[in-house]
């Protein structure tokens, strides 16, 4: 039962392999059946764990702390299920967006990056999920960085290679210093599991060297998380990518490192976590929402936009860490699980709202030439589909009800206001305000009544993918119990603050 | 508390990966970057080395090592990676720095 965690890594990696070996013509529908196999497989993973409770794998029979453990609990089921979602309509979506003409030519080149790259991140950041070994974690952070920036140059554009270039440097500088913090960890406390960390942190006592590798692990992940003032790489990496990549990096690749220092902060630096720290990540987050969302507001190009909204929308989530850690005024010391979950939450419901709007962003400029905000008149008559799905993405993001976007903000408002900080409410609804004026300065655009000049008929289908992942955002306002449910599936805080550890 | 020369590693390391940090920060041309990319990286390696030395007293911890060999796999690859976007970026542009540097060394 356990070597599934093995073969949720396995099944992309051989993918890749396979897939790179192929010529053009098969790779996409070889590509699109190992998604399929990846997808549904993490699904199975997480509906298994919620039934059953967490997975552990020694692998090669070692454990730790010589060997490596693979160890899954209701926070990992939920990232790998997030991805097996959202991954596997991505990849039907760049299916059809890379799908030749009629002569069997075109975007030959980047289908046969595309596959093997993708199945390889894939790989990796399902290797993120499972690992429960700091090094480990490296490799798959390091792997998550060169996938992600080699799918951002596939299209061969210029300023797509720069924005990858910076994009890959950040990346190295992220990697190591969260390495360095790694080292210091393994000089403290002579292992790299994580578990076992966190059991021999909870009785060491807060030293000078764990304060330094937590600000070493803490930056460099920031690096890689993009969270204000750190963001300046991602708006043109992700928005000078083909569209079905802007997705995956969006949705998908920049939530791994938030989940990576999830783990670490709430295992291993559970003592660190003082009212202070969460304030302060607090106040970055803040200077995320609003800066990100007024850059967002002040762009001229519809893809831009979007990837501006994604610094935004990473300001919510780290918006997680002053509402979990308990706060003095409030009346338990136990971690806000409340505010937690909420967090949690609202990445699912970004993932699946953002890769809609990235593949719509995607489908107006295959149809209409470029994505500049003016040039989309016309938008609602002649692409109906893309405006509807668009405008239910940007609904989930504002989080009106009856969204995940909603849920998600509902929990975390509720955290704020029980646990005496109101003042994050009036963040997470002035957020919600600025979202609203993006998302409505591209409708606005969208039904002025001019006919496009150039306009090219879209396929059909795609426009259909993007529409589900809109669809998905809103209904998964219903579906919030179950997904809290396995959250609780193993309690991500191994030294919880007064106690709520089980076996 | 004498200074033991695992401590001495370690200090040199820290000083090695805050210079490799400036180089990254200070110099725009790619390829510097690149290096000094790398140079943090030794200092990384030469920290590892320092705590495999300082957690046994005879001899050595193979867990440090085992990581720096992964480590420095990682690294050619990545350096291997990296030069060849700057080659490509050179072919097109013409340019050796990102655009946001242009006036810089």
């Amino acid at each position: 039962m356990s070597e599934t965690l093995v073969w949720s890594i396995l099944i992309p990696l051989l993918g890749a392999i396979v897939t790179f070996w192929f010529n053009p013509r098969w790779v996409a529908a070889i590509g699109l059946a190992f998604s399929l196999a990846t997808g549904s497989f993490a699904l199975w993973i997480a509906y298994a764990i919620g039934r059953d409770g967490r997975l552990l794998h020694e692998l090669g029979g070692w454990g730790a702390p010589l060997g490596i453990d693979l160890y899954a609990d209701g926070l990992s089921a939920f990232m790998l299920a997030t991805n097996g979602l959202v991954g596997i309509l991505i990849s039907a979506a760049a299916y059809l967006y890379f799908e030749p003409n009629g002569d069997g030519t075109g975007h030959a080149q980047e289908r046969r990056a595309f596959w093997p790259l993708w199945l390889f991140l894939w790989s990796a950041l399902n290797l993120a999920y499972v690992s429960s070994d700091a090094f480990n974690l490296y490799i798959a952070v390091e792997l998550i960085g060169l996938a992600g920036v080699a799918l951002i140059v596939i299209t061969g554009r210029h300023d797509a290679m720069v924005a990858a270039m910076r994009y890959l440097l950040v990346a190295l500088l992220g990697s190591l210093s969260y390495l360095l913090g790694v080292a210091m960890l393994y000089g403290e406390f002579h292992t790299l599991d994580l578990r076992l960390m966190a059991e021999l942190s909870a009785e060491a006592e807060s030293s000078l060297v764990l304060w330094v590798s937590l600000a070493l692990i803490s930056v460099g992940l920031m690096v890689k998380t993009a969270l204000f003032p750190l963001h300046f790489w991602l708006p043109p990496a992700h928005s000078s990518a083909a569209a079905p990549v802007s997705a995956l990096l969006s949705a998908l690749v920049v939530k791994a490192t938030f989940y990576l220092l999830l783990r670490l902060w709430f295992g291993v630096f559970s003592d660190q976590m003082t009212v202070t720290f969460g304030q302060v990540f607090g106040v970055l987050a803040t200077m995320a929402i609003i800066g990100g969302s007024v850059q967002a507001i002040l762009q001229r190009r519809l893809k831009m936009m979007v990837a501006y909204s994604t610094v935004a929308h990473i300001g919510y989530l780290f918006l997680l860490l002053p509402l979990t850690i308990p706060f003095r005024g409030s009346d338990t010391a136990a971690w806000n699980f409340d505010g937690f979950s909420g967090g949690i939450y609202h990445l699912l419901s970004h993932a699946l709202a953002k890769s809609a709007m990235f593949l719509a962003a995607g489908i107006v400029i295959m149809s209409m030439g470029n994505d500049r905000l003016r040039n989309l008149r016309g938008m609602a008559h002649q692409l109906p589909l893309t405006t509807f799905a668009f405008g239910l993405a940007g609904v989930s993001l504002m989080g009106l009800p009856p969204s995940g976007g909603f849920v998600a903000k509902w929990f975390m408002i509720n955290a704020a206001i029980e646990s005496g900080q109101w003042w994050w409410a009036i963040v997470l609804l002035v957020g919600g305000l600025l979202t609203a004026v993006y998302v409505f300065l591209v409708l606005r655009y969208a039904f002025l009544p001019v006919h496009p000049p150039h306009f090219r008929s879209p396929p059909r289908r795609l426009e259909f993918v993007a529409l589900t992942l809109a669809l998905l955002s809103l209904v998964i306002g219903f579906r919030a119990v179950e997904a809290f449910d396995l959250l609780e599936a193993g309690t991500p805080f191994l030294n919880a603050p007064g106690g709520s550890e089980g076996p | 508390m004498p200074l033991s020369s695992e401590i001495v590693f370690a200090l040199a390391a820290i000083v090695v990966f805050c210079l490799g940090l400036y180089g990254l920060i200070a110099y725009a041309h790619l390829v510097r970057k690149i290096m000094a990319i790398n140079i943090m990286g030794s200092a990384v390696f030469l920290f590892f080395g320092a705590i495999a030395r300082r957690n046994f007293d005879e001899g050595s911890d193979p867990v440090p090592q085992a990581m720096v060999i992964t480590g420095i796999v990682v690294a050619v690859a990545a350096t291997a990676f990296a030069l060849t976007l700057a080659r490509r970026i050179h072919a097109i542009t013409g340019e050796t720095q990102l655009p946001e540097e242009q006036s810089r060394p």
